[in-house]
């Protein structure tokens, strides 16, 4: 296939799928099993293009011309590789895990949510591979609008103030601010498409460029940077694949990702670091991190301690960016992998015990390891990965930034890390720990009857729900090991500008 | 620098500020009597006003009425701003007429052509509106 | 040599839908009236986008009616700009016709749908009158046959609610107050000048622009003006002449109406007058520039309380209207090409809003936000058009409506007017509330249970996804409005008609 075909196809299949769903809405296995195939034909197609990529000549398709010197294009770049590598593997999962779901759950409007689904994706892959802000922008609003009815999903009236919440504050802060920041950008830069070491002159003053990049790091809103994080706990209430996908794979991961090509892409990373207009984003972030997991530790509810989980995850990322050196993207950019396979576990889990239990509060969860290994040890493997312990995967990721925040001498941002990861440990180890070793809660279960044996203790959520959490876990271990090929591979964006300037 | 007051152009000027008055008298009623009639013939005197401003600003004084005729020089009024306002005269009767008509139609259904009686049954037929509506929410949360 | 229809496209665009009228009155039947007027219709669509091509690189179109040459003659004047807004009105103009076919079944007793058609296609005729002629008293003229004939439309909605009868007689009270108001003001012009040529006025003006006269003209065209477009204080007539107007009727006035008196007065400022005249610069930035603020921002904080979903979307025209006059007062190329990208996308957008409101009604009977429970489910199309309009409302890319805020901003960043950029976008803001309210309502509630809500018929459904789709297009290939507007609005702003190249037409009949 050529490359520019596979390109294409990476966002028409999931419009085709997006389609079928519609047409299809009382069909289920035809609908399923077809976006199923889609999935995996995307995955092979994200897979052709990773397979032609190379730096030197990046595959490029401009789609619609807006106005003049200014379009809807796509290109090929390593960071836009990575992140439509991790949707499209993880849709694969998710799709999987979201057909058990549904039918486990009884959930009603399977062929609406399936469709929002798939045109969640399509507009991932537009942001992944958009070769401009306006393109970045376009996707991102696409998925905000797309996944709206999948938080709507239970329709009730805590759905409802949830999407609303969800909805006000991810179209309010783009349009408030990342629109602001685009336009603003084209009227001082005179273009939008990204370039490694940034759109604007050197000569742009500090001051400028730290209010222009407030006007994105908040405009960006799925970053869910404080205190635009709201909309993050607010989506709970969506059905657990949604969660999956809105906190792992899709929606979260776009705004980190948006952040990191904004970074990167228009400001240039040594324009931010010769400035210092990235500090104040730093200590944002740090204050993020902290803050947000103090928050989590309080939470009972299991969605609502991951939701806040992820967003002092996300401001790693952020702070990886803020960091400005080159190590401090790297180690973003690995993180966006290494968070989303661990994440997306965790909520997978999340569901699966809802699925087979009804339950959502970690306080009724003691015990449960017992009825449910595979679930809890796949859930301990996705927290000890957040943690970043290693030989799980996101003990890289971790490792990189901090070394990045020793590099720029930042005791205290070392510090913080430190200190987040201690209190990770603090609020997701005793979830697994407690479903293996402390006593059931219910009274009358047969996990503690000694004279059941084994095999009919075990009460798992059904196959389909089970399997794809212990696919994502296995994915953390195994990233670990192969963690240094993406850094290679996302390593050029951190080092070329750094090249350009020594020749300039 | 311009004068507050002048005596020679405000004299001067004197059918205008005839106009002026008969304008503002026709503006008045329309927005003062709450009667739909009265209000069209406020607009009539409004709007014959600004015929007559027309009409006196193309008048030349001593000039006849224009006239193609033998002699060249006979002082002639300008045509253009009498054939402007005959135009405008006919706009005016068709409004006018269409008002009038509205008000007929208005009387028949509201059985009142005063102003503020309408906007009584205006206002009393969205309250009702707003009631069903709050009437319906008890319903909807049933559903929800 | 030019064939006969090139020659006199600009007089053909105005006479055909004229005799139209006439026609379906001789026939006195509904359907034939119906097709007369949709033909009528149709060519004067096809002879603008004609002549919209042929001009759209600057060229200017003068036709000279009756062989008498200008200023003593009536002068018909084609340029970039009102092609583009011809193109704009017929467009409408013809979709609204086809919808309204069907459309005008349950909202107007049958013997009346012949007269309806008669004054839909007069009222048709009058803005395109307004915008094409190249003479001050000829748009009074024109101006006052779309008037007239749209006191009559919105009057015809009485049989469904009797409210469009007052509404109707506020407009009629309001718009003859704002056209006689525009009269004095050409009085006064022609007074100080003796032409009532456009072209003229712009050569003749400049040298007395410091007379009182001159000034006091200015003022009255443009509050006279001003009442037609609903700047933000002078809008009374505008809620209730769209709200209880048929839906085709809604449709129409809504997309067109208020923007050709906004063409008229972007004409007199910009080129008429020139924005160099200080007491011009002073009424911008003292009076238009707040006024438009304050309609972005009061008139949306109002829609968002409607329960009337067409009093809502007219509520949110008068905040629209606010974008445009905001554009014209940045007073750079940027922001009156903005006005027009505007114009644009609004009218495409209110017309397809309009349209999906109508074809709920017409399932319905009512355009209360209630009664609209459930409908995602049981008229998704019509539902997906609100949906999609709404964002463009909003301005979410990909729709038109961000094209126009896209231009807007460039604007208000290219003269260093951030804040001003700042609230436009805050507005928008307002706009995610009251469009969300309806989504909601339309999604996520449950309808009545004893309610069996069928589809649309394909008749009003095609007419609404028209325009959909062209709100998506547009605001894809934003390039084809941007750059049209753009040369709209640069030959606008040199202060007269000066075009590249002007082909007078016209004059070989006589």
């Amino acid at each position: 296939m050529e490359p520019i075909t596979a390109l294409l196809a990476t966002m028409v299949l999931p419009l085709l799928a997006f389609v079928l769903c519609l047409l299809t809405p009382n069909r289920h296995n035809i609908r399923d099993g077809g976006t199923f195939i889609i999935a995996v034909l995307l995955f092979g197609c994200v897979l052709n293009v990773l397979y032609h990529f190379n730096n030197e000549t990046p595959v490029a398709y401009e789609a619609v011309t807006f106005q003049a010197g200014l379009s809807i294009a796509f290109s090929v770049e390593p960071l836009g590789m990575v992140f439509a590598l991790v949707a499209s593997s993880l849709w694969i999962a998710t799709h999987v895990y979201g057909i058990g779901y549904m039918r486990g759950n009884k959930e009603q409007k399977h062929a609406r949510f399936f469709a929002c689904f798939a045109f969640a994706i399509f507009a991932t892959m537009g942001i992944a591979f958009s070769a401009n802000l306006l393109t970045l922008f376009l996707f991102y609003e696409l998925l905000t609008i797309s996944t709206y009815p999948l938080v709507a999903h239970k329709e009730n009236d805590a759905a409802k103030k949830g999407a609303r919440t969800y909805l006000g504050i991810l179209m309010g802060t783009s349009i408030a601010f990342l629109l602001t920041a685009v336009v603003w950008t084209y009227a001082i830069a005179g273009n939008l498409d990204f370039k490694l070491g940034g759109l604007f002159e050197p000569t742009l003053s500090p001051m400028f460029t730290a209010v222009l990049l407030a006007f994105f790091a908040f405009g960006i809103g799925k970053a869910a940077l404080m205190p635009f994080h709201r909309w993050l706990p607010a989506a709970m209430v969506a059905p657990t694949p949604v969660s999956a996908l809105l906190h792992a794979v899709a929606v979260v991961k776009a705004g980190v990702f948006s952040m990191l090509k904004v970074g990167v892409y228009v400001f240039g990373i040594d324009n931010l670091s010769s400035t210092g207009a990235s500090d104040w984003l730093m200590w944002l972030a740090a204050f993020s991190i902290l803050a947000a997991s103090f928050v989590a530790m309080a939470q009972d509810n299991l969605k609502r301690r991951l939701a806040y989980s992820t967003v002092g995850q996300l401001s790693y990322i952020t702070l990886g960016v803020a960091l400005a050196t080159s190590m401090g993207v790297i180690g973003g950019g690995l993180h966006i992998v290494t968070h989303a396979f661990g994440k997306i576990t965790l909520f997978m889990c999340a569901g699966a015990i809802y699925v087979a239990t009804h339950k959502t509060n970690i306080s009724e969860m003691r015990g449960l390891g017992r009825a449910m290994p595979f679930t809890f040890i796949a859930f301990g493997i996705g927290s000890l990965s957040i943690i970043g312990l290693p030989p799980f995967a996101g003990s890289w990721s971790k490792w990189m930034l901090l070394v990045a925040a020793a590099d720029t001498q930042q005791i205290i941002i070392i510090g913080v890390l430190l200190l987040s990861s201690i209190l990770n440990v603090a609020y997701l180890v005793p979830i697994f720990a407690r479903g293996f070793f402390s006593p059931a809660s219910g009274t009358g279960s047969k996990a503690l009857n000694a004279n059941v044996p084994w095999r009919e203790k075990i009460a798992e959520a059904p196959l389909l729900v089970v399997v794809p959490p212990c696919i994502t876990a296995l994915g953390c271990i195994v990233l670990f090991f192969y963690a240094d090929v993406i850094v290679e591979f996302i390593a050029p964006i951190a080092t070329v500008p750094s090249v350009e300037t020594t020749n300039g | 620098m311009e004068r507050i007051f002048d005596a020679e152009f405000a004299l001067g000027h004197m059918n205008y500020w005839l106009f002026v008055i008969l304008m503002m008298t026709g503006l008045y009623i329309v927005v003062a009597r709450g009667n739909l009639l009265k209000k069209i013939v406020g607009l009539n005197l409004f709007q014959v006003a600004v015929f007559m401003l027309y009409i006196s600003m193309g008048k030349i004084a001593g000039g006849t009425a224009p006239i193609l005729i033998d002699n060249p020089d006979q002082l002639y009024s300008n045509p253009l701003p009498h054939v402007l306002i005959l135009t405008a005269i006919v706009v005016g009767v068709a409004t006018t007429s269409l008002g009038l008509a509205l008000i007929v139609r208005i009387n028949e259904t509201y059985g009142t052509i005063e102003e503020d009686e309408v906007l009584e049954i205006d206002h009393q037929m969205y309250a009702a509106e707003v009631a069903e509506m709050n009437k319906n929410k008890p319903v909807k949360t049933d559903a929800a | 040599m030019l064939s006969f229809f090139s020659a006199h496209s600009p007089l053909l665009a105005i006479v055909i839908p004229l005799l139209a009228a006439p026609l379906c009155m001789v026939f006195g039947n509904k359907s034939v009236a119906f097709v007369i007027s949709f033909l009528a219709a149709a060519a004067s669509f096809a002879l603008s986008v004609f002549m919209l091509l042929w001009v759209k690189d600057g060229t200017v179109l003068s036709y000279h009616i009756g062989g008498w040459a200008p200023p003593l003659g009536i002068e018909y004047r084609v340029d970039t700009a009102n092609a583009f807004v011809l193109s704009i009105v017929s467009a409408i103009g013809m979709l609204a016709l086809s919808y309204a076919r069907t459309s005008i079944t349950t909202e107007i007793n049958e013997k009346h749908h012949t007269l309806f058609y008669a004054c839909f296609i007069m009222c048709f005729t009058g803005l395109m009158g307004v915008t094409i002629t190249g003479d001050a008293f000829n748009i009074f003229v024109f101006l006052e046959i779309s008037s007239l004939s749209t006191y009559t439309l919105v009057a015809l909605g009485a049989e469904k609610d009797k409210r469009a009868l007052s509404a109707a007689y506020d407009y009629l009270i309001l718009g003859t107050i704002g056209a006689t108001f525009f009269v004095i003001g050409l009085g006064f012009i022609y007074m100080a000048t003796g032409t009532l040529n456009l072209h003229d006025l712009s050569q003749r003006l400049p040298e007395i622009s410091d007379s009182r006269t001159v000034r006091a003209g200015f003022a009255l065209i443009v509050i006279g003006m001003g009442l037609k477009v609903a700047i933000y204080p002078l809008h009374r007539w505008l809620p209730g002449a769209y709200t209880y107007s048929p839906s085709a009727v809604s449709v129409f006035l809504a997309a067109t109406a208020t923007k050709v008196a906004l063409y008229v007065i972007i004409r007199f400022m910009f080129s008429v007058y020139s924005k160099d005249f200080a007491f011009e610069a002073i009424t911008f930035q003292y009076v238009i520039l707040p006024l438009a603020l304050i309609a972005m921002f009061a008139a949306a904080f109002v829609a968002a309380y409607q329960i009337n979903i067409k009093r809502m979307l007219a509520y949110s025209s008068v905040s629209q209207i606010g974008y445009m006059l905001l554009g014209l007062s940045i007073l750079n190329v940027e922001g009156v090409s903005g006005a027009f990208v505007h114009m644009f996308n609004h009218a495409i957008t209110k017309g397809a809003l309009f349209m999906a409101i109508g074809a709920i009604v017409f399932r319905t009977g009512s355009a209360l936000l209630p009664n609209m429970a459930g409908l995602g489910k049981q008229m998704p199309w019509t539902s997906a058009a609100i949906v999609v309009g709404g964002l463009s409302l909003i301005g979410i890319p990909g729709t038109a409506g961000f094209v126009s805020k896209w231009v807007l901003m460039s604007a208000a960043f290219e003269r260093e007017w951030w804040p001003i950029a700042l609230l436009i976008v805050a507005s928008s803001l307002i706009a995610v509330v009251y469009i969300w309210r309806v989504v909601e309502v339309l999604y996520l509630q449950a309808p009545a249970k004893e309610s069996v809500v069928q589809e649309a018929p394909l008749s009003l459904l095609v007419p609404t996804w028209i325009l959909i789709i062209a709100t998506i297009v547009f605001g894809l290939y934003a390039d084809f409005a941007i750059s049209i507007s753009t040369t709209a609005a640069e030959y606008i702003m040199q202060g007269g008609f000066g075009g590249k190249e002007v082909i007078i037409l016209g004059v070989e009949g006589r």
